[in-house]
């Protein structure tokens, strides 16, 4: 599973980032991305899911920040 | 006295018509129609070329999204309006009429917004602009969200997009992102890791709606927040709340009513707003007139516009 990791990244460069990222994997593939708490965590998911990739979930780690589970879709 | 024949104009009637008076000798403002500050490239590049010609060396960005050509010489107002093209643009108003709405860009581009707020702007125009209150100015503005950037409720009446959510708990993965977005904290993880929805403090935002990634959250409602009775100036005032999820083809029928109300109400007032009227006349007065024509959307009581305390001046 690929990892990528937004933590101390701010909006929208974490965004950016992430559909590079994205870019590299098949679609079916999951990934895990690492996302602060506040505007972050409020912000990348929604543009991701507008961008059409499936959101699986969401955890909140032990040191605060978040993981935002996704499977790739691009058509 | 000089025999130099001037041409007669009427400085009432070229108000109306957009034409504002300048402190320079001769010179005019001329305020283009721009509804919902949407400019086509082409139109934008025929005003610069008119504005080259007449004009002086820039224009101004009104604050309410038009052009205004500065400098225009009062001798050159045909040759203006001429080569502005008179089908694709127009020349904006003044004085006691509906002016022309503002808009922010709405839901075409931009993510946060809920309704067709360009779609509003231009429908209004089309079958308000200008029409006399015989009282005094009458200003429109549609956000395409409740974060209203367009500012409604400074306006006489003002439109805010708004969906009401509604969660299918099947559907719902417990994964708390729309918790996590939700700002006003309407949404909370209750019972069970289920999302809890309270009405108090939700702005009707859609923002659940958006971030859901099963779609368990989806839109009940969608419509206009509809505030009335605002307005800036020197004593200003901000509108209150008259009807909810008033449906977008609604809207021109429902300003019809109101201006139909303040037409009535603020006879033999003089130059009297809107807010004023419904301050002087109560604000049951106009929701009893709206709720006639708009039962469904009306809501069940409302305030008059509320004062800003400005320490300045003595508000009526």
């Amino acid at each position: 599973m690929q990892i990528i990791d937004l933590r101390g990244v701010s909006c929208p460069t974490n965004f950016v980032k992430a559909k590079l990222a994205l870019e590299d994997l098949e679609n079916g593939e999951i990934a895990q991305i690492l996302l602060d708490d506040g505007e972050p965590v409020k912000n990348v998911p929604r543009s991701l899911k507008a961008d059409g990739h499936k959101l699986l979930g969401l955890k909140q780690t032990d040191d605060g920040h978040y993981i935002l589970e996704l499977e790739k879709f691009e058509e | 006295m000089s025999d130099v024949k001037q041409p007669k104009i009427d400085l009432g009637n070229l108000k109306a018509g957009g034409f504002i008076k300048e402190r320079g000798k001769d010179l005019f403002t001329v305020r283009l129609r721009v509804p919902g500050g949407r400019m086509s490239i082409p139109r934008l590049k025929r005003i610069a070329e008119v504005a080259e010609k007449f004009g002086g060396e820039f224009v101004h960005l009104s604050v309410r999204q038009s052009i205004e050509l500065i400098n225009i010489n009062f001798k050159d107002f045909d040759a203006v309006v001429e080569e502005l093209g008179e089908a694709t643009q127009k020349v904006a108003s003044c004085g006691a009429r509906v002016r022309v709405p503002v808009a922010c860009g709405g839901c075409e581009y931009n993510p946060n917004g809920l309704v067709d707020t360009q779609k509003s702007a231009l429908e209004v125009d089309e079958k308000l602009f200008g029409t006399p209150t015989g009282h005094h100015k009458f200003k429109v503005a549609f956000a395409g969200c409740p974060f209203d950037c367009p500012k409604s409720a400074t306006n006489d009446i003002g439109f805010q997009g708004a969906v009401y959510p509604k969660l299918d708990q099947e559907a719902c993965i417990s994964c708390g992102l729309c918790a996590k977005s939700c700002v006003p904290k309407a949404i909370v993880m209750g019972e069970g890791n289920r999302p809890v929805l309270s009405d108090d403090p939700c702005i009707w935002c859609g923002d659940c709606v958006k971030v859901c990634p099963t779609n368990a959250w989806s839109e009940a409602k969608r419509g206009y927040t509809v505030r009335i009775g605002g307005k800036w100036g020197r004593n200003p005032l901000v509108g209150t709340l008259f009807a909810t999820f008033l449906p977008e083809e609604k809207v021109a029928e429902f300003i019809a009513a109101v201006l139909e109300w303040y037409k009535l109400k603020a006879e033999g007032l003089g130059r009297i707003r809107l807010g004023d009227t419904i301050i002087k006349e109560g604000p049951q007065a106009l929701l009893d007139h709206l709720r006639s024509q708009f039962p469904e959307y009306t809501v069940a009581e409302t305030i008059a516009p509320q004062v800003i305390a400005t320490q300045v001046g003595i508000h009526i």
